[in-house]
């Protein structure tokens, strides 16, 4: 970072240029019937970390492809650092680090032998490969692996392995697809936290994730994202806040049509919004309430509400507001 | 626009670079291996060469004089398909399965650089499988002379035969799927093996027309020839420029077909 002239921080003000640029960005693949990123646009400050929350194929590692040079673009413009993405692909290689959905480690490699190398592709100067790597290794708590093969590595060793070895070549963007998908909560706690102090350190982050919790966590700011569009684009903060409705209420319901019982919580005083979250083939439907004030004062009028209807209450859950309820209220339905 | 010094890469590696980390280490993981590659590439010329050029020899079944014919075209055969093997086999799981290239596509280097890096290195190995032959022949043949004023022809045509074969290996990783990879090296590297003329002269299957023809097709021909007329000129050969513009031409289409399907491949 020694050409660096000033330090670049969230703050920034409004003539630097985005870490990541993306204006009206269309991807179709071949022989696709829908666009599967379709008219996208955000930009993220040097220093943010950013979070694209949707469901699996909303479009998310289509734009993150995009944004690191694997997938050709249909229209728009896309660029890191200033960078096109489209125009100088290798430009923008030398200035991003990806860590991509599945882990893609070189198993004719060990551990070190992955550092060292990505290094190399990367134009590290020899001597500096090593210590780097080594300094690299300590940091993701993975210095007693470092002669080990990729694939007698643990899941969370991999995805940290794979964070380091994006971090080899001190680029200005790190891409992290799906992080810690498929991790134990242990490791995806330590992912977390290493992603944390990376932007603690001023790295500019953007991430997908299909779960709530984490975008929340870790993203300055979250785009909401289905269908390829962008539909909504806050802090995590400002996106639970613009819900009407301060208090949830889930409810496990038996013996009542889960459409028609939605209706009818609906008209119930004090209800702010109700959604279906899941209706099983066998046993009770979940659905969701939003309220107004506290959900324990809500609660009694809601579960009469089911009772006079002829249903059956079998659990009962109160708690806040998440990003999930917002994604709920603006598509219909659940992430998952 | 104050942020001009922000918005420049702080550090443009140059491509020469990144083509020598990723051709590096190709390399090294080869050298870790090399003794499993070196047996691999010597066993099936190893004992072709034993039984035709010394079993079958000693009984009499083949004339005095056929090692002589036999080795250049066993070096021609290793140049090109220990190339082909290198590039394909590798390329075809990395796409499909591991996609353990995808770091390398990554570098910053074009897309286009990383396929002619494969090329590069077939050919690099396939150079090593086809110089291991030359010691191994001194050894289990008794007549083997060789007119030492055509080396650095004979290098010229294996450089190029090794190419053409790593650009060929290219073509197949990139065009086949990995649930036909074992059918098609079934089907095109046996055919390859004895198309090339590198068990007879290319000239003397005139009477054999139609095969001599398809022996035309297959660009071994051209590097056991070349190396014929280099290396043992007493026995009939194509002219040296004929062969090396055939090679020529291989290289271009084949790395031309192969490079383009690798891009097809490594970007959606």
């Amino acid at each position: 970072m020694s050409t660096q002239t000033q330090p670049t921080g969230i703050h920034a003000g409004p003539a630097a240029t985005p870490a990541v640029e993306v204006v009206d960005l269309v991807k179709r693949y071949p022989k696709a019937k829908v666009n599967a990123v379709d008219g996208i646009s955000f930009a993220v400050a040097p220093g943010e970390v950013f979070g694209l929350l949707g469901p699996n194929g909303a479009g998310k590692t289509t734009t993150i492809g995009v944004l690191t040079t694997r997938v050709r673009k249909t229209s728009g413009h896309a660029a890191v650092t200033g960078i096109d993405v489209a125009r100088d692909p290798v430009g923008a290689r030398s200035v991003i680090g990806v860590v991509p959905q599945r882990p893609n480690l070189d198993r004719s490699l060990d551990a070190k032998g992955n550092l060292v190398w990505h290094a190399a592709y990367h134009g590290v100067p020899r001597p500096r490969r090593g210590p780097l790597a080594d300094e690299l290794l300590e940091r993701m708590g993975l210095s007693d692996k470092a002669d080990t093969n990729p694939d007698e590595l643990s899941g969370g060793q991999a995805q940290r392995l794979i964070i380091a070895r994006g971090l080899m070549h001190d680029p200005r963007v790190l891409f992290l697809d799906e992080p810690s998908t498929g991790l134990d909560p242990q490791a995806r706690l330590f992912v977390h936290d290493r992603v944390a102090e990376l932007a603690a350190n001023g790295v500019t982050i953007v991430l997908t994730t299909h779960d709530m919790d984490e975008a929340a966590k870790l993203s300055d700011r979250v785009g909401i994202v289905d269908h390829g569009e962008l539909l909504k684009l806050d802090t995590p903060a400002n996106l639970v806040a613009g819900l009407s409705g301060s208090a949830t209420v889930d409810l496990d319901v038996t013996g009542l049509d889960p459409e028609q019982l939605r209706h009818r919580l609906g008209a119930v005083r004090g209800v702010a919004g109700a959604e279906v979250l899941a209706t099983p083939d066998e046993g009770p439907a979940r659905l969701r309430v939003r309220v107004e004030g506290e959900a324990g004062a809500a609660l009694p009028g809601l579960l009469e509400e089911v009772t006079t209807a002829g249903g059956r209450v079998s659990d009962v859950g109160l708690g806040e507001p998440t990003l999930e309820d917002v994604f709920i209220d603006l598509t219909g339905r659940g992430l998952r | 626009m104050t942020a001009v010094t922000e918005t420049e890469p702080f550090r443009r590696v140059s491509p020469g670079r990144a083509f020598l980390g990723v051709l590096g280490r190709d390399v090294a993981v080869t050298g870790k291996e090399l003794g499993s590659f070196i047996s691999q590439v010597l066993v099936q010329p190893f004992f072709l060469l034993f039984v035709f050029g010394k079993v079958l020899s000693e009984l009499g079944y083949i004339a005095p004089g056929y090692a002589q014919l036999l080795l250049p075209g066993l070096l021609a055969l290793n140049a090109f398909l220990v190339a082909v093997q290198a590039v394909a086999l590798p390329l075809v799981i990395d796409f499909s399965y591991t996609k353990e290239i995808e770091d390398r596509l990554l570098a910053p280097l074009s897309t286009q650089m990383v396929a002619v890096e494969k090329i590069v290195f077939g050919a690099l190995r396939g150079l090593i499988g086809s110089l291991v032959m030359i010691p191994v022949g001194y050894l289990v043949l008794d007549e083997v002379s060789w007119d030492l004023s055509g080396l650095p022809l004979s290098a010229l045509l294996l450089v190029l035969g090794a190419l053409a074969g790593g650009a060929s290996g290219l073509v197949i990783g990139t065009l086949v799927s990995p649930r036909r990879i074992n059918i098609v090296f079934a089907v095109v590297i046996t055919p390859l093996l004895f198309t090339g003329s590198t068990q007879f002269p290319f000239l003397q299957i005139g009477s054999l027309r139609w095969f001599q023809v398809i022996c035309a097709l297959n660009p071994i021909t051209y590097v056991a020839e070349g190396l014929r007329g280099a290396l043992t000129p007493q026995i009939p050969h194509l002219p040296a420029w004929l062969c090396l513009a055939a090679l020529v031409f291989a290289c271009v289409l084949f790395g031309a077909i192969g490079i383009r399907g690798f891009v097809r491949r490594a970007l959606d």
